[in-house]
């Protein structure tokens, strides 16, 4: 029976958009509009998405980073939406994030043994002595030789200071650990080699991960389940292998059909999706994804589909599908 | 560059940080810099002149020569630079005046910068209401005309070098911190501060651990500018009577002194004047050379 | 055999760049050949020296500190680099046109789309202003902008990155050249955008018959766009051959474990870790001795720590640069 570590139920994170003389909130920004998901504890859940999905938004939400506008966060049965960041601060050890860009990510003023040191120090854990040790230890784990302690991020490649990254992250031994984009910067070869690092500390460490991605292809290698959002809902939600060969949702169907194989023999069945994404400031009424939905019915202007479960583990939100 | 240049500058390869503790890279790299350890050397030159001089030239700045034939005397072997109005010797002057105004210089220009800057990381950090809050008292202290709120005060609290200090630091902060708050805006939205929340730090951790450093080379290059800035406005405010009392001397008012003198004795003026020069371009030299050491990217 | 013209033959192409800290090998003897209407990949990592070709092509290398030092590239039998500024300004935008991968950049945000595109049109043919709109609006819907005499008003920002990106395309082809050099054009763009995108080039090349040179560091999206795939790696070609020959029976350790270690999109998820190529691509200022790939091949022998290959012929169309080419 597998625990479950975090949960979200309808969440949202609007961000005001002002206007006007007196700076009065004219309109919101809908980055994440009432999704719920869960992970169970071990577990890889992915959430894709295109630009203005909002998965990257969620993660940080989840994590408290953002305060949330509504809804509710439970991390291992307590409820943490509402604690302030002095009360999330012990909490913060179990949980930890890794971000996308290796140059923004770290800062260019500090040694990168610091970098990675710090998080001890926050939390005032161990001697001056074992953290130096801790910091050794934990380079050597993530590939990187522990004597370039005092080098500053610049003199790194873009693929080490992800290293970096992952290193800083995990040093404090979280249980959780939301991977934004980990790898979209970096070179093709130098890819694969930190996707088998954070797999490997996966295992070692028996770490849960939230896995924030765009390209389909590392997602199907990485996930245990995957969650595919559009304009700030989630739309489908199933274990890997059920999403990549069942998809159900009209959007997830186009967006696999979108992806490129480096096989020039295979002869995708397009579906070309019309059109741009809508703004999230203003999204379509009823189903989001109806303005350029090919299977776009009357119902889908005026109701918000509801998420079902269509299958064990398998959820959907699409009036297709509830026509049944 | 041709190949064998390429060569040779391979040859001569820099060191990295793994061989050196902080400080010492600082050092490492501040040496390197050429404009900074010629700011450097003019100021040990005047650092020299000023606190070993009366060691070698003994005479009283304030000792005045009697009778027409004191004035204004030119340089000779009893007044190396000569004699002032009151037929006081200029170079004993010089030595005094020099230690006076580095002094105010240098205290003044460390304290503003430090007091703006915890007004702009405070206000830059915390935005919101505090934010707004510090900024407005800061445009309002802005907006003061300085001359009449100084009269007010040295009416109030007498002259006095810790009042010219105090003085200069009440109007010279709001520069330093809306520089470092708008720094701070923009830092602020940078990912590795997003990841020190995420880690748990403290609002003071962020603050000085991670914001604080990189406002550090644009507080430096306000604070050096700061001291130039401070001497001469010393000066000024010598002549409108409220600072360096006479019979003492600071450059500052040795210079305001002289302008009526400028026909008479141009000497007079060129000697503080070259003085606060010399003082103002190596303090500006040293301290762009001290900003780029401590820029981790600057290849030195 | 391909029956078609040669339409650009670059022959050991050399652009060196010249910094403080040493010199960087750019481009190092590159050869490529794209004929009439082909669509020719590059592919590579950064450092390879894939942009820098194109640059190089089109005589945009920023002279300090860059200098192309050997080499030639002939358009249409003529070498480009003989040419003086006046005749390059005249190729450029004309018979070779150029899309990069930041839009946002390249367009001027200060313009509307339809002036920036009519200024395209003008330069380079003898029309008037009536006669520019009248085309910039033809080419808006050529590349598939909805309602295209409103949008030729709008500015930069009003449009969706794949808008822009379609802009630029519309620029780039309102000459109708000869050849298209896309840099990373659709690496910006979101998965089912660049589906719409690379739908669009197809067509249009199709439609028009320009011969294209897709530049970037996608597998599979050369895969889908190209007939001939050429791999760079640190400023040299390492595989060259047709499209199915470099996916089907890659010969050279790098492409071959290039194509192993990227995650396939159609396998279920196996526990497995990826088999990655190990360490990192080399640093321009410190190229390694003998073969440039030899660190990280796991085949590399003592000779390749000492001589770099040529490139040679393994099979009809197809040319490696390797010692122990792998056998398929």
């Amino acid at each position: 029976m597998a625990t479950r570590l975090v949960e979200v139920q309808q969440l949202k994170k609007w961000f005001p958009v002002k206007g006007g003389v007196f700076a009065k909130t004219v309109a919101s920004v809908k980055a994440v509009d009432e999704v719920s998901f869960f992970i169970d504890q071990g577990e890889t859940l992915s959430l894709v998405g295109e630009s203005g999905s909002g998965k990257t938004t969620a993660g940080r939400t989840m994590l408290k980073l953002l305060r949330p506008t509504s809804g509710k966060i439970v991390y291992k049965g307590k409820d943490i939406t509402n604690l302030t960041p002095n009360q999330m601060r012990p909490l913060r050890r179990n949980m930890q994030i890794m971000f996308q860009d290796p140059y923004g990510s770290l800062n260019p003023r500090m040694p990168v043994g610091d970098i990675i040191q710090e998080p001890l120090d926050v939390h005032g854990i161990g001697t001056r002595k074992e953290r130096k040790q801790a910091v050794a230890t934990m380079m050597e784990t993530v590939g990187l030789r522990a004597e370039y302690e005092k080098r500053y991020p610049h003199e790194f490649s873009g693929g080490q200071r992800q290293r970096i990254g992952v290193a800083r992250a995990l040093i404090i031994n979280p249980e959780l650990l939301v991977l934004d984009e980990p790898i979209s910067a970096l070179d093709v070869s130098i890819q694969s080699q930190i996707i088998n690092l954070l797999q490997e500390l996966q295992q070692r460490l028996s770490l849960t991960y939230l896995f924030i991605a765009h390209d389909l292809a590392v997602v199907r290698h990485m996930s245990d389940r995957v969650a595919v959002m559009y304009l700030g809902k989630i739309v489908e939600t199933a274990d890997n292998d059920e999403l990549f060969d069942h998809p159900l949702h009209p959007y997830t169907q186009a967006l696999l059909s979108a992806v490129p194989v480096p096989d020039p023999d295979v002869k995708r069945e397009r579906i070309i999706l019309q059109g741009d994404v809508p703004s999230p400031v203003n999204p379509p009424s009823g189903c989001h994804f109806r303005t350029r939905c090919p299977y776009a019915m009357p119902i889908c202007k005026d109701q918000e589909p509801l998420v079902i479960e269509v299958a064990p583990g398998h959820t959907v939100a699409c009036h297709l599908l509830t026509q049944k | 560059m041709t190949e064998k240049a390429v060569e040779a500058r391979k040859k001569g390869q820099r060191k990295s940080s793994d061989d050196y503790t902080y400080v010492g890279m600082v050092f490492h790299r501040l040496t390197r810099h050429k404009l900074a350890m010629f700011g450097a050397f003019m100021l040990i030159v005047i650092l020299l002149f000023v606190f070993a001089g009366p060691l070698v030239w003994r005479a009283d700045p304030n000792e005045q020569i009697e009778g027409l034939e004191g004035m204004f005397n030119v340089p000779s072997p009893a007044h190396p630079l000569g004699t002032d109005d009151y037929g006081r010797d200029v170079l004993a002057r010089m030595f005094f005046g020099g230690r006076i105004s580095l002094f105010i210089g240098f205290i003044s220009a460390i304290s503003s910068t430090i007091v703006g800057a915890v007004v702009g990381l405070v206000a830059g950090y915390y935005g919101g209401w505090a934010d707004d809050l510090l900024m407005r008292f800061t445009d309002a202290m802005l907006s003061i005309p300085t001359f009449p709120l100084l009269i007010a005060l040295a009416s109030v609290m007498g002259k006095g070098i810790g009042q010219i200090i105090l003085v200069i630091v009440i109007f010279g902060w709001m520069i330093d911190a809306r520089l470092v708050r708008g720094l701070v805006l923009s830092l602020k939205e940078q990912e590795y501060i997003e990841a020190a929340h995420a880690i748990g730090a403290s609002a003071n951790r962020i603050m000085w651990r991670h914001l604080f450093p990189n406002t550090l080379a644009v507080l430096i290059v306000s604070t050096t500018i700061g001291i130039g800035g401070a001497i001469i406005y010393e000066a000024s405010i010598s002549f409108l009577g409220f600072g360096v009392q006479a019979p003492f001397a600071s450059w500052g008012n040795m210079l305001q002194n002289a302008q009526q003198f400028i026909w008479n004795s141009p000497r007079l003026i060129i000697y503080p004047g070259l003085a606060i020069f010399m003082t103002v371009l190596g303090f500006n030299f040293f301290g762009d050379g001290l900003r780029d050491a401590i820029d981790p990217k600057l290849k030195l | 055999m391909d029956n078609r013209e040669i339409l650009v033959d670059i022959k050991n192409l050399r652009t060196f760049f010249y910094t403080e800290d040493g010199v960087v090998p750019a481009v190092d003897g590159i050869d490529l050949t794209i004929h009439r209407g082909e669509v020719v990949g590059l592919v590579g990592e950064s450092g390879c020296g894939k942009s820098v070709t194109a640059l190089s092509i089109i005589r945009l290398i920023p002279n300090p500190p860059g200098k192309i030092i050997g080499g030639e590239i002939f358009f249409h039998g003529e070498d480009l680099l003989k040419k003086n500024a006046e005749e390059m300004r005249m190729i450029r935008g004309d018979k070779i046109s150029m899309i990069f991968q930041e839009p946002m950049t390249s367009l001027n945000p200060v313009y509307t789309i339809g002036d920036q595109i009519s200024e395209a049109v003008t330069l380079h043919q003898k029309i008037d202003a009536v006669e520019a709109k009248k085309r910039t609006i033809e080419m808006l819907h050529l590349v598939g902008i909805p309602e295209p005499e409103r949008r030729f008003s709008q500015y930069p920002h009003e449009m969706s990155g794949g808008m822009r990106q379609r802009v630029m395309i519309a620029m780039a082809l309102s000459s109708n050249p000869d050849l298209l050099i896309s840099d990373e054009a659709t690496t910006a763009l979101d998965v089912t955008i660049q589906a719409q995108i690379l739908d669009l080039m197809r067509g249009l090349q199709k439609k028009l018959g320009m011969a294209i040179l897709i530049i970037t560091h996608n597998l599979a999206v050369v895969a889908e766009m190209a007939e001939t795939i050429s791999i760079a790696y640190a400023g040299k070609i390492v595989e060259s051959a047709s499209a199915r020959e470099i996916f089907k029976s890659p010969h050279h350790p790098y492409t071959y474990g290039l194509l192993q270690s990227i995650p396939k999109f159609t396998e279920k998820k196996t526990n497995e870790p990826l088999p990655a190529i190990e360490g990192m691509v080399p640093s321009p200022y410190h190229m390694p001795k003998g073969c440039r790939f030899n660190p990280r091949c796991p085949f590399a022998t003592e000779k390749c720590r000492e001589e770099e290959p040529e490139i040679l012929e393994f099979s009809p169309g197809h040319l490696v640069r390797c010692f122990h080419p792998i056998e398929s």
